[in-house]
């Protein structure tokens, strides 16, 4: 007998932004019974469940408010593949046969500004961060300028990224930022890390999201259109590849983990970048969406300029991409963002995503969160 | 006395020539900075310290345009710094703090020099253009 198929029979967000006096875990909470609503269950049908939070406290607490049914909860803490990790575990755990049902949820709340990391968690002296080394930030813009240098993309390029994201978080009643902004006031907004401004980097923020999980062969007695999760893959940097919190790296340059994640996730879904028809990718910054779009196969090296220049990656385009305002406009709460992006697909691969619903009837989705230290985990989706 | 390193074992110091301390996989060749204990290619842990090479090129670069949060110590009063990865040619590429920190001064493939320069009460490395290759801002 050949493992059962996972599909996604329900789906939850709390809205991202601030949230004053609402604590990570409520977000969750929130989130979970959303998701439980939408697929027609109560917590105790739940036969496990895995979530995860940077800074919003230990996800299995969340069982105090949702009922002590005394269901396995494993806690998952892997940085920006938080969600990823979770959903990949659930996913196994469904093909394994150790349940029919279970529960994955993200959720977190983070200080306002940059994040501020220790050195001593990466392995790392102390002198790197004291000597203002260890700042994200610093490294998306070391990665994009020499990208940009490369294959020939220019300001424009990343002020179109940065617009689209603030013109579909516009469209989208759960994100953070919802007012649209020219590409010309993103441009003129300070500079954070040339070629960087301020518009064009996403700020920590809070938010929760949950999804329920199915055997595929039993996903109709919960959801008149059940999203298939093809795959779910997670990778870590191989030796070569250009990466965050490094103080040196190799001359020799390998593909990264996003490339790696991305090319077993199609593999192992035997469907082919081109199948796509709507797309989520890391934009911790627009330089990042520009460069993971082409990481993960969705186009060639240097055609992100014409296509922005186009409005291919537009919700109207051949390839939307980051349709819910992405990182950039919803924020990045880790521990949620990255489930953030299966929600977005799979609503609109059921088209339910309202304003903002890619045209066309979409039947394939893909998702991509990468983050520190070199990470990345990739979900196909197919209805 | 000289003022201390911001680390030790992180570069040479005091030293008429200071140098970075990386190490070398006696298996595979690779290099690495800073010094670390086994490789990160073929995971070999037959490693020796290497002194790095003093020239190189700027590989990338940005500016840092805000106060990092702790644990950075620099000065309160902030001040935009450069930060590139500098290319030790048949070695490694090492992330380092710039001495310049206009954008109209820095390009990709710059000639760059090690130096060693101060940082709060201490010390800390750096990379600063070449004599000869510093762009002429006045005709960027
Ligand atoms: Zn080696």
């Amino acid at each position: 007998m050949s493992a059962p198929e996972v599909a996604i029979v329900g789906i939850g967000i709390h809205p991202f932004g601030r949230h004053d006096g609402v604590s990570g875990r409520a977000m969750g909470v929130h989130a979970v019974r959303e998701a439980l609503g939408d697929a027609g269950v109560g917590w105790s049908d739940v036969d496990f469940a895995f979530g995860g939070s940077r800074d919003g406290g230990n996800a299995d607490a969340m069982v105090a408010d949702l009922g002590l049914t005394g269901l396995p909860f494993v806690n998952v803490r892997n940085g920006c593949a938080t969600g990823g990790s979770a959903l990949v575990a659930a996913s196994n755990a469904i093909r394994a046969g150790a349940g029919d049902l279970g529960v994955v949820v993200g959720f977190d709340k983070h200080a306002p500004g940059a994040f501020g990391s220790d050195p001593a968690a990466y392995g790392l002296g102390a002198w790197y961060g004291e000597t203002g080394l260890m700042v994200t930030t610093q490294f998306f813009a070391l990665k994009i300028q020499r990208y940009m240098h490369d294959h020939d993309i220019t300001g424009a390029a990343l002020a179109r990224v940065a617009a689209k994201a603030f013109r579909n978080g516009a469209r989208n009643p759960n994100a953070w930022r919802r007012r649209p902004l020219s590409e010309e006031e993103i441009l003129a907004a300070p500079m954070i890390a040339h070629p960087l401004t301020q518009y064009m980097f996403c700020s920590p923020g809070e938010g929760g999201v949950a999804l329920v999980l199915a055997r595929a062969d039993q996903a109709s007695r919960y959801c008149d259109r059940p999203v298939h999760l093809r795959s779910a893959v997670i990778r870590t940097r191989r030796f070569g590849s250009f990466e965050v919190f490094s103080p040196g790296l190799a001359l020799e340059r390998a593909d990264s983990p996003s490339v790696d994640a991305a090319r077993a996730a199609f593999a192992q879904a035997g469907i082919g970048p081109e199948e796509v028809a709507v797309a989520q990718v890391q934009d911790t910054e627009a330089g990042a969406e520009i460069v993971h779009l082409a990481e993960c196969g969705l186009c060639k090296d240097g055609e992100q300029e014409e296509w922005l220049a186009r409005g291919v990656t537009d919700i109207d385009g051949a390839l939307p991409v980051n349709t819910d305002g992405g990182c950039l406009a919803n924020g990045e709460p880790i521990g949620a963002s990255g489930l953030r992006q299966v929600y977005e697909v799979v609503a609109q691969l059921r088209g339910r995503a309202g304003e903002r619903q890619v045209p066309g009837d979409p039947r394939v989705g893909f998702t991509h969160v990468y983050g520190a230290p070199g990470i990345s985990a990739c979900t196909v989706l197919s209805r | 006395m000289p003022a201390q390193p911001v680390a030790d074992g992180l570069f040479t110091w005091p030293a008429d020539q200071p140098r970075l301390i990386g190490s070398r996989c006696r298996e595979c060749g690779v290099v690495t900075f800073p010094a670390q204990r086994s490789c990160p290619r073929c995971t070999s842990v037959d490693v020796e310290e290497r002194l790095l090479g003093r020239t190189g090129t700027l590989y990338t670069w940005t500016v840092q345009g805000f106060r990092p949060k702790p644990p950075y110590a620099g000065p309160e009063e902030f001040e935009p710094y450069g930060v590139g990865y500098v290319e030790l040619p048949g070695e490694v590429l090492v992330e380092t703090r710039l001495t310049v920190a206009d954008p109209d001064r820095l390009r990709i493939g710059m000639a760059v020099e090690l130096v060693i320069v101060p940082f709060g009460d201490q010390v800390t490395y750096a990379f600063a253009p070449s004599e000869g290759d510093a762009v002429d801002a006045s005709r960027a």
